[in-house]
């Protein structure tokens, strides 16, 4: 049994804490008149609260003013075609109000988002794991239901923050703002589909579905630990209702990549959305449960867990940074190619305003990985696993960034307090909820039929 | 290297395995195991040092990166400029993500024919070559270990009986 030490509480106390001083002070620095928000762009860059016009004239766009294309990468675009090319001056003050009030709001989320993906992911991974009874991770899935207890807090958060945004809390889904949609037919094409009640009900289904199946899975898990030797019926159970799970959560997986991610830029769509969340979540969670796992063994636990299984993580690490690279390299070179601007501005604007952390994020999330995670060596190295890890992780969470910044806060990015406070807080107290749940149950799955399979595990 | 040698043959991979293990800690020197298949974990229970193959595999495939940058640059770019799509045709760089499958392709073509065709070199293996297995069963059901003679040939024998070979036998080293 592993115990939750005092000092690694008190350790995620204090990222907790910090984290609610950052997110505390950048709600409050959120500006609330349309004079305030233009003093904080001029102070802090000089003069650089520029033209959003001219800006898109320069990328190819010189039509993109009277489009109505326009409000789909600024969020709260609340002024009209007609009142956007009249009245420019007050419209952009305005829009960058809604921008600057935003990015508190964006960067909880994106820091709420990260930590809930890594827990989901891993509930993915363990499921494909059990449905396959696969048998060299036995010996990891005590760390695995660790890390997926942390679902349910994560998904009371995020529903939470969901409903106020329905409520009007903030402005981040500009589908959701009844007078934006007056002007815009795209999206009134798009209402049967994206509307606040459903939306909800819809989060609700998935959520629910997902913390059933972990809720399930673990009690399993745990009941066949202290089932009679050759009973498996509980295995077995666990093992139909992961191939269930499967097919629910590849599809509720899709569809909440295009609620909760694509529909902030509600004009633009792309059909692998899903998978390329899908390959972040994945990366992200198996660089976890290496992570967790080293920690763990230089704690002196886990002691059976060899390198070969380690070996295992980093292979799986690697080839999920491969295949979240091929991904996203598809859904760029189509859009590139075909140059459609009402998808072509997706890109246009992360390349324009966010051209480090895009192209930052491709080396993190792909070449580093790549290339040091391709001998076979490097991959049995604790150290190297790590600081390839610490990357992957950073790297994806700037995926994220890259994914919800763009809509909501145009180019008015910058890692703030509250990017840094939400970062804190979340990873605060996802390691709280992890290493409180690896502390409450045997970290061997004893009972499962296939431990000696794991135990005698070499590559 | 020892006059004799002694052809062992089983009948299942986990058998031959085993007895893998057991020749090696009983000092004696396996010359060569012959299998219909791969055999799981056969290289490490006889010692063998592990593969660079993967090392040719990398440098073969950084071989085909460089190639399909120069061939698709030359190409595309400075022997006859095609306007696809409206992209701009001079410039390699702005021209990239059009090229990456290209390259991508090439790459995989030049690490995997050249690591194929270094594993039959490395194998000495070529067209028309002679088998050199003892037994043609090898390439259906049954396993053999080659083991070189040194000592008392009986507790050899008596070894590889208990071990679960289902025939033992005695041969003339032809290499020696």
């Amino acid at each position: 049994m592993y115990t939750f030490t005092q000092r690694l509480k008190i350790i995620t106390y204090v990222l907790m804490g910090l984290g609610l001083i950052g997110l505390t002070i950048g709600f409050l620095n959120a500006p609330s008149t349309v004079a305030e928000a233009q003093a904080m762009v001029a102070d802090a860059h000089g003069g650089h609260g520029r033209d959003h016009g001219g800006d898109h004239a320069a990328a190819g766009h010189p039509d993109d003013h009277t489009d109505a294309g326009h409000a789909d990468d600024h969020a709260g675009n609340h002024a009209g075609e007609s009142t956007h090319a009249d009245d420019h001056g007050d419209a952009h003050g305005e829009h960058l109000l809604h921008q600057l009030q935003n990015k508190p709001w964006a960067a909880l989320y994106v820091a709420a988002f990260f930590f809930f993906m890594i827990a989901l992911g891993t509930l993915a991974f363990y499921a494909i794991q059990r449905a396959a009874q696969a048998g060299w991770p036995i010996l990891l899935y005590r760390v695995m239901e660790g890390i997926t207890a942390y679902l349910v807090p994560g998904s009371i958060i995020i529903y939470v923050f969901l409903v106020l945004t329905g409520l009007h809390a903030n402005h981040l889904f500009v589908w959701m703002d009844a007078e934006t949609v007056a002007h815009d037919e795209i999206i009134q094409g798009k209402v049967g589909y994206l509307n606040v009640p459903f939306f909800l009900l819809r989060a609700a289904i998935y959520l629910i579905g997902w913390n059933l199946y972990r809720y399930l899975s673990r009690r399993l898990s745990l009941a066949q630990d202290n089932a009679l030797v050759g009973d498996i019926r509980n295995h077995k159970l666990n093992f139909r209702i992961s191939a269930g799970f499967l097919v629910f959560f590849f599809v509720t997986e899709s569809m909440m990549s295009w609620d909760w991610i694509m529909s902030l830029d509600p004009h633009w769509f792309s059909t692998l959305f899903g998978w390329y969340v899908l390959a972040s979540m994945l990366v992200t969670a198996v660089t976890v449960i290496a992570l967790i796992a080293i920690y763990l063994k230089s704690k002196g636990y886990l002691p059976k867990v060899n390198n070969s299984h380690l070996h295992d993580l980093a292979k799986f690490m690697f080839g999920f940074s491969v295949f979240w690279t091929y991904l996203w390299f598809s859904q760029f070179m189509l859009i590139w190619y075909s140059n459609i601007p009402e998808e072509v501005t997706y890109f246009l604007t992360r390349i324009d305003d966010y051209n480090l952390p895009f192209f930052g994020m491709i080396a993190m999330n792909f070449l580093f990985p790549l290339l040091i995670l391709m001998s076979s060596d490097y991959k049995r190295s604790n150290w190297i696993i790590v600081m390839a890890g610490i990357v992957i992780v950073l790297g994806h969470y700037i995926d994220i960034y890259n994914m919800i910044m763009p809509a909501a806060v145009g180019d008015q990015w910058f890692i703030g307090w509250a990017e840094i406070g939400g970062f804190l807080f979340f990873a605060g107290l996802f390691m709280f909820v992890v290493f409180r749940a690896i502390s409450k149950a045997p970290l061997e799955a004893s009972g499962d039929p296939f431990v000696g399979e794991s135990e005698r595990f070499v590559y | 290297m020892s006059s004799k040698i002694v052809n062992a043959v089983y009948d299942d991979d986990d058998t031959l395995l085993h007895a893998v293990k057991d020749v090696k800690k009983a000092e004696y020197r396996i010359e060569e195991v012959f299998t219909p298949f791969p055999v799981h974990g056969l290289d490490h229970a006889m010692g063998l040092a592990s593969t660079r193959l993967a090392i040719t595999a990398f440098m073969y495939g950084i071989l085909g990166f460089s190639i399909a940058i120069t061939m698709i640059n030359y190409i595309m770019i400075v022997d006859w400029p095609m306007n696809i799509g409206g992209k701009p045709s001079f410039s390699f760089m702005e021209n990239l993500p059009a090229f990456v499958p290209v390259i991508f392709e090439m790459t995989i073509f030049f690490a995997a024919h050249l690591m194929v065709i270094t594993f039959y070199l490395r194998s000495r293996l070529w067209p028309f070559k002679k088998a050199e297995n003892p037994l043609p069963e090898t390439t259906d059901d049954k396993f053999l270990m080659q083991i070189a003679l040194s000592g008392d040939e009986k507790v050899l024998i008596n070894l590889l009986k208990k071990t679960g070979a289902i025939e033992v036998s005695i041969h003339k080293n032809q290499d020696a």
